[in-house]
């Protein structure tokens, strides 16, 4: 009983927080006020459900520690075998793979334009991945190599008639020297401040393009940025988005490959030392400086290369597609997929991106739902939705995984 | 000349209000560590809350002064109260967390708010009533800087004063400065640190709120979206004075609003946000502390 008081409470205290802004709308012209009280309603017992909910679910989970404890047991083995046994996952990884090969001719071009950009930002999501999931470097201004990248393609070809397979490791190369010229100047700033930075960088990026009429073509953008090309041969659009949608796969899973290879690398456990902790990690001799240049260079040659790939996809760009909210969003597929683990990210950023075009009448919610599930994932599931596994290393003798 | 002047005087007024959201990143991040990225959508939400309450006023025949004041009262307490939420929603129960964990709870919390405003009143710009007052005596140097721009330089100076005050010879001030010092020695001598940060947040908020109403009336239109710039641009004068520290949220916010000013008069308005942040990169690079920032020795 006292549960549902404090949950009265709870929600009579959002109701009264909510009241200005949700109840009443005033139009300044015409001088009349609106009142809305049924929004407030809403609030009211969406909020007292909500805490009544939590509150029961902390009092179970307190009264019941030893079932948890079991729990706790089985879980990671569930997990363990999903990703460490090949029998269990090299049949599913082989599924999706096919699922992804065939699912074009099954849906229609809209769908499939769709779907690139959804493997688009799944590409994005695993570059920035290196850099805060794995190095542990915030960056709220990672869209910025993106538009660098994007920008290349559309530049090259306008000014040097440049092809779009000659474009494609340029724009993850400008992406990687624009990663190591953020990169310098953080080097000694700690996580709070390199935040800031970050983001000034990506909001500079955007402004310049913006206002530079000349060179970038400012707030006009640019048009008719030529789709990739297949051996100089003429492709209808439908055939032309169906090539996009099997270089964009192709990438995505090179992007897996790597990020993959590169988490168990030399270099991947300096990285992930350094987030661990910063001090013993340099105690034990690992090149700070270098570590962290080379996070942001490998980080931002991905969002580069996929850049230009977006630019062909679109056949437009314009510094609009290049804001803090796409830096957000990109931040939020790591943070949903958990820090670090490549097939959360993955899956976080299909979800995010699919999700809201399917669900059209979520769409003008996206952005607030987003957020909300940023706090509540870190109040209640610090560690994503699929929490990265740390790979094992077991002794020669015990015959089976290799090392 | 005039011009320099005439700018300066601007670039005064923008900073002083940057002073005054920046003090409330400042002692946020010197209690706890950290950076309140949803305190510009506080900034925001008084400014909405402050048009409301004047619009209703207006409508039911009130004039003058009296609308400033009741509509600055009660933008202050919903501010105070949204703040004191805040933190007890998204960051208290991150406080043993790793440090990247609130940070993401905080840039969550921003969008919340934001798009929470954006879609309970509206994602265009909407006028907000003149309710500074006008001077007469100011006409002669009408050219130089408006009776907005001395109320704003006033109310920021008195308010920042009234907050040294408060921090160097009250009872909260003495708690607040002993738990930024050491939060389990804070605890041991039976000073509720949970109350103190909770404070703290209430205090911000109202230093922003105050911001809130001040800019809403100086510019003469909110939307939805001005937290997040203030809010980037106070916490860039927060870092380049030298964060947790309060004399240098305030030459940072003042630093900050001149380059601003000076920029945009001299150079073009475009680019005064690439000044702001291109001034903030240097100093660090320069001061990764700040201005005014103490180095912290990391003992292990």
């Amino acid at each position: 009983m006292r549960l549902v008081g404090r949950s009265l409470l709870v929600g009579l205290w959002f109701m009264f927080l909510t009241l200005p802004l949700l109840a009443v709308r005033v139009n300044t012209i015409t001088e009349t006020v609106e009142w809305r009280w049924l929004n407030l309603v809403w609030v009211g017992l969406g909020t007292f459900i909500l805490s009544l909910a939590l509150a029961l679910w902390r009092q179970r989970s307190e009264s019941q520690p030893q079932r948890d404890d079991g729990e706790g047991d089985i879980t990671p083995r569930w997990r363990e075998r999903l990703f460490h046994d090949q029998t269990v996952y090299r049949p599913l990884l082989i599924m999706a793979l096919l699922a992804t090969l065939l699912l074009p001719w099954l849906v229609d071009i809209y769908q499939i334009n769709i779907l690139v950009l959804a493997l688009i930002f799944v590409v994005l999501g695993l570059g920035l991945n290196i850099i805060v999931g794995l190095a542990g470097l915030l960056d709220l201004g990672y869209i910025a190599f993106f538009a660098v990248g994007a920008y290349t393609y559309a530049l090259l070809n306008i000014n040097l008639d440049l092809g779009f397979w000659a474009a494609l490791p340029l724009g993850g190369l400008a992406g990687a020297f624009f990663g190591l010229l953020i990169g310098f100047p953080v080097l000694r700033l700690r996580g709070d401040y390199l935040a800031i930075v970050t983001l000034g960088f990506g909001s500079i990026v955007k402004i310049v393009i913006e206002n530079e009429d000349e060179l970038f073509y400012g707030a006009m953008g640019i048009a008719d940025i030529p789709r990739p090309g297949l051996l100089g041969l003429d492709l209808s659009l439908d055939q032309s988005t169906l090539y996009t949608y099997y270089l964009v796969v192709a990438l995505a899973l090179l992007a897996i490959f790597v990020t993959n290879r590169l988490k168990d690398s030399r270099l991947g456990r300096a990285w992930i030392a350094l987030r661990e902790d910063e001090i013993a990690a340099v105690a034990m001799g690992i090149d700070m400086a270098k570590c962290k240049l080379s996070a942001y260079a490998f980080g931002a040659f991905w969002a580069g290369l996929v850049g230009v790939l977006f630019a062909a996809r679109n056949t437009f760009i314009h510094p609009n597609s290049f804001t803090f909210a796409e830096s957000a969003l990109v931040l939020s597929m790591v943070v949903l997929g958990g820090m670090g683990s490549i097939v959360g990210v993955t899956l976080a950023a299909l979800i995010l991106v699919l999700l809201p075009e399917y669900l059209q009448g979520l769409a003008e919610y996206r952005m607030l739902v987003f957020g909300g599930v940023m706090v509540a994932m870190m109040v209640f599931r610090p560690h994503g939705l699929i929490s990265p596994s740390r790979r094992r290393y077991t002794r020669p003798q015990a015959q089976g995984e290799e090392g | 000349m005039d011009y320099f002047l005439e700018l300066c005087l601007g670039g005064l007024t923008r900073g002083s209000i940057y002073a005054l959201i920046a003090l409330g990143y400042t002692m946020v991040y010197g209690i706890i560590q950290l950076i309140n990225f949803a305190h510009g959508e506080i900034y925001m939400i008084a400014a909405f809350i402050a048009l409301i309450v004047s619009a209703i006023l207006t409508i039911n025949g009130f004039t003058g002064v009296s609308i400033l004041i009741i509509a600055a009262v009660i933008a202050i307490l919903y501010a105070a109260a949204y703040g004191y939420t805040l933190e007890r929603v998204a960051y208290r129960p991150l406080r043993n967390a790793p440090r990247l964990s609130p940070l993401i709870s905080a840039i969550g919390m921003s969008l919340f708010l934001q798009n929470y405003v954006l879609l309970a009143q509206t994602p265009d710009f909407l006028p907000f009533p003149e309710l500074l007052p006008e001077f007469e005596f100011m006409d002669p140097v009408a050219h130089l800087i408006g009776s907005a721009e001395l109320v704003i330089l006033v109310v920021t100076t008195v308010t920042m004063l009234g907050l040294t005050f408060l921090i160097r010879s009250t009872r909260l001030g003495k708690a607040m400065r002993a738990t930024q010092q050491d939060m389990t020695m804070a605890r041991l001598v039976g000073i509720n640190v949970d109350r103190v940060i909770s404070l703290t947040f209430v205090l911000g908020s109202v230093l922003a709120a105050i911001g809130g109403v001040l800019v809403g009336s100086y510019m003469g239109q909110i939307n939805f979206f001005i937290g997040f710039m203030a809010g980037v641009k106070a916490f860039t004068a927060a870092v380049l004075g030298g964060i947790g520290s309060i004399p240098g949220a305030v030459l940072g916010g003042v630093v900050l609003g001149l380059t601003e000013a000076l920029a945009a008069g001299y150079i073009s308005s475009a680019y005064e946000d690439v000044f702001a942040f291109g001034v903030l990169i240097l100093i660090l690079v320069l001061r990764p502390n700040g201005l005014l920032g103490r180095t912290v020795r990391t003992k292990v």
